[in-house]
């Protein structure tokens, strides 16, 4: 039976018996896997519309290959680093197979526990065991969406925020200062300490925004420099009478008091908190405010194009400065659930880790698109939650996860790589394009 | 960063009517001689403050009341200051200008060193002027690694990665040979290849330089981090032991008082760092190559008709930014300390303000270095005598610096006009 259009039904045929109907449906069915290895035929399949797409070098396959390659590159950093598994390699004329199974052992089994320790454990048992993966990766997402948010929205007005370390600094010390220093009730004490973060993130952001405007200084150099400020005040302010932990010698401030700190979502044995329903927020706010508001249109005009956007009757000098304190704001609020979360309660040196830096890779990674940058930060969350995991199981240093984001923006960045290398088809390229290139 | 890269903004009117950029210089100079007279002067003891030409608090010595000196040199800073408002011809500028903040920092020493506990109240000129060589020399590297390649139309924020990737490979080959000269050279190969990874992607793949340079930082951090746990920390004998460089005395100039004992009895990478200070600055401005490094900087078009290769020359400088950087960075491991994670912690980004307060040239990179290095240095002898100032603002000097330089409150700075922008031909 011939039948030239296999994905349709048969409408068009003559009623027929029961019985030749199912031996019609099963042809039917038959020449639709049939399909796609016919080179005459006119019209594709959807089988075959998907295989195409799916190897066009759009953003989700770019995506899912830069995953892979980062990860083979991962692997053979496993592998170098092991001597054990590179003894075998000494002999692998004479046996082959010991250096091949010892590596595959070693690499399956780092990134089993990466897995386990990010998504999902089979051999868990019990509600809290169960989800205990994916509240962990909840709780490392939560921060690195309003960083990502604030190097985004930046980057959509034309400003590289290379800042937003420093703003989430300014965050997480007055978060932290006003979460120990004032008696207020349990909500309005958690609404306050999170105002006071988006705050001192907004004037983190704020001075590099009206240098920009105001003398042209260059933003890129200004925030890196704003960071390293920032860095020193923190670690300054914590060993200051009135914030430093009176009962400790090393550098801790106070607890963050309980009325200031975000409620935990899932019982208190699992950590993720109300963090990430505010991201989830955030990251809605910051797509109306880029796709449906005014403020956001002429922002998106200042980024695409100054002069036109000038011409056209918008102040950059207002939109610049406004762009920057959003953006402060954003990751101040990201810094500042760095101390009302449950990652910790008190300002360290190290309390706010990486998050501005890889808010950076998040937002790049999430295209400078508010609900990619989501996902961007879902993944990065993963993989950070899976390495703790891998860390402590296979004895694999955590570092390979900053490693691995590292090479996965790489390679989506240059777009062009990814799609030498395995061979893309060339489709929708330009839209991965994140690049600002304009240099100093 | 050039400050008219933005055209469209609103630049204050900086060299317009009666408060020219000079002039308010000169205001700023005011100020600060006030502060330095009134407070200083009040602050400081009686005291004699004694500045030794040693290591140690005896030997000769320059030697000041402690009041009358903050006193003293504050007033020149009020003169300098008063004298830049009054109107001085142009040229005297940038004289009257060094003279001023030198008093500047020379009354705040004299207050310092003057209210210091008894017995410390000395301030060892030797050990200062040599920590702040130490301390400037990974900056002087990195410095120069931003040189070349900026000035051929690369923006180089990976520096900090370069020196890792050098401090580390340093380390690990260095240990792994037993030699020190193995250690160098593989320390230039290690920069030399988070440089290639740089100039590959922004050449090649055109990907914007400053988003390549952050993402090659944390790529060097992550590699170096994640070996250092997996090789170095539980066989620190096998793959963290590396050689160090001997210090090589200089004979005659070793003699030289205070300059002879801090500078000409250090290790190569001191000889080195100066001497490819001299090198880029005079290739740069006096050979063909450097002819065409800043022709590709300023105007690549222009450059490329006229016959010089553009991608092959930035490729070029790139990979020898990484070169310098490496070596830079084996600075600290083949002369000072053992590898650690993350043990640049910054200073390549210094390097970088370093780089743009020097105005993307060599010498004016060494004195910026020197600079930052001596606040550096400042804040540990802050520290070590128990100053009221908290070193952190001392060490947040060199960024804040950096913030007024490219907002052009101190002077101007221009980056070459094709920095950062990727060239592609036809």
């Amino acid at each position: 039976m011939t039948n030239s259009h296999p994905v349709s039904g048969s409408p068009d045929k003559e009623p027929a018996t029961e019985p030749a109907l199912a031996e019609a449906a099963g042809a039917d069915r038959a020449a639709t896997m049939a399909a796609p290895e016919r080179p005459e035929e006119p019209r594709p399949s959807l089988g075959r519309l998907f295989l195409d797409n799916l190897w066009a070098a759009n953003t989700v396959t770019v995506t899912v290959l830069a995953l892979l390659l980062a990860m083979l590159i991962g692997a053979i950093l496993i592998i170098v680093s092991d001597p054990e598994v590179l003894a075998t390699y000494g002999y692998l004329t004479a046996r082959p197979a010991d250096a091949l199974n010892s590596s595959w052992a070693v690499v399956s089994e780092a990134y089993a526990n990466l897995f386990k320790g990010a998504i999902l454990d089979p051999e868990a048992s019990g509600f809290t065991a169960a989800m205990s993966p994916i509240s962990e990766t909840l709780t490392y997402t939560a921060p690195l969406v309003f960083t990502g948010l604030s190097v985004a929205l930046a980057f959509r007005g034309g400003l590289f925020n290379i800042g937003a370390q420093g703003q989430a600094t300014l965050g997480v010390i007055l978060a932290a200062v006003t979460g120990f220093a004032l008696p207020l009730p349990p909500v309005a004490h958690l609404l306050v300490a999170l105002l006071a973060g988006a705050i001192g993130g907004a004037v983190w952001g704020f001075v590099p925004g009206i240098l920009k405007a105001r003398t042209g200084a260059h933003e890129v150099i200004n925030t890196i420099m704003l960071n390293y400020v920032a860095v020193y005040f923190l670690s300054w302010i914590i060993v200051q009478n009135g914030v430093q932990n009176p009962g400790r010698a090393d550098a801790i401030s106070k607890p963050v008091d309980s009325s200031a700190q975000l409620p935990r979502l899932l019982g208190a044995d699992l950590r993720v908190h109300a963090g990430i329903l505010l991201a989830v927020l955030a990251t809605w706010f910051v797509a109306w405010l880029l796709n449906r508001s005014t403020l956001g249109f002429e922002l998106r005009a200042v980024g695409a194009n100054p002069d036109a956007a000038r011409t056209a009757g918008i102040s950059i000098t207002k939109t610049y400065v406004l762009v920057m304190v959003l953006a402060g704001a954003l990751a101040g609020l990201g810094g500042s659930q760095m101390v009302l979360g449950t990652t910790a309660n008190a300002l360290t040196p190290l309390v706010v880790a990486q998050i501005g830096f890889d808010g950076i890779l998040v937002a790049l990674l999430g295209r400078v698109k508010p609900w990619g940058v989501l996902l961007a930060a879902l993944l990065f969350g993963a993989l950070q939650a899976g390495g703790n995991r891998m860390q402590s199981y296979s004895g694999i240093s955590l570092e390979l996860v900053t490693v691995l984001q590292a090479l996965i923006v790489i390679f989506i960045a240059a777009p062009a790589l990814v799609k030498a290398i395995f061979q893309l088809r060339a489709a929708r390229a330009a839209r991965l394009q994140t690049s600002l290139a304009k240099g100093w | 960063m050039s400050t008219t890269a933005v055209p469209d903004v609103a630049v204050a009117p900086v060299d317009q009517g009666f408060w020219t950029r000079h002039r308010k210089t000169g205001a700023v100079l005011l100020a600060l001689g006030l502060l330095a007279t009134v407070l200083f002067g009040a602050l400081a003891t009686g005291q004699q403050a004694r500045f030794t030409l040693s290591e140690t608090e005896g030997g000769a010595a320059l030697e000041i009341n402690g009041t009358v000196g903050a006193i003293l040199f504050g007033v020149v800073t009020l003169l300098a200051g008063g004298a830049l408002l009054a109107g001085m011809p142009k040229r005297r500028f940038t004289l009257v200008l060094g003279v001023g903040l030198l008093a500047f920092v020379l009354s705040f020493l004299c207050w310092q060193v003057s209210a210091a506990p008894e017995g410390r109240n000395f301030m060892p000129l030797v050990n200062v002027v040599r920590g702040t060589f130490v301390l400037a020399l990974p900056l002087i590297f990195g410095a120069l690694a931003g040189v070349l390649c900026e000035r051929s139309g690369v923006v180089n924020v990976a520096i900090e990665g370069q020196l890792l990737m050098g401090a580390f490979s340093g380390a690990l080959f260095g240990s792994l040979s037993g030699s020190v000269w193995v250690g160098l050279v593989a320390a230039a190969v290690g920069g030399a290849f988070i440089s290639l990874l740089l100039a590959v992607f922004a050449i090649r793949y055109l990907v914007d330089q400053v988003v390549m340079g952050i993402v090659l930082n944390l790529l060097a951090v992550g590699v170096t981090g994640f070996l250092y746990e997996r090789l170095m920390q539980p066989n620190a004998e096998r793959y963290n032991s590396a050689p160090r460089f001997a210090n090589w005395e200089i004979p005659l100039l070793k003699d030289i008082p205070l300059i002879g004992p801090a500078l000409f009895r250090g290790n190569i990478f001191l000889y080195l760092g100066l001497l490819l200070v001299l090198v880029i600055h005079i290739a740069l401005f006096r050979t063909r190559w450097g002819l065409r490094t800043r022709s590709v900087g300023e105007h690549p078009t222009a450059a490329d008709t006229l016959g010089v290769r553009v991608l092959r020359l930035r490729y070029r400088n790139v990979i020898m930014a990484g070169v310098v950087a490496g070596i830079g960075g084996a600075s600290y491991t083949l002369a000072l300390y053992t590898f650690t994670k993350n043990m640049i912690g910054g200073k390549g980004f210094i390097a970088l303000a370093a780089l743009i307060f020097g105005r993307w040239s060599p010498t004016g990179a060494l004195l910026a270095a020197l600079f930052f290095g001596f606040a550096d240095q400042l804040a540990t002898y802050l520290g070590a005598i128990g100053s009221a100032i908290p070193s952190q603002f001392l060490a947040m000097l060199p960024y804040l610096a950096t913030i007024l330089a490219v907002a052009g409150l101190v002077g101007r700075v221009r980056a070459p006009a094709a920095d950062g922008k990727p060239y592609v031909k036809g």
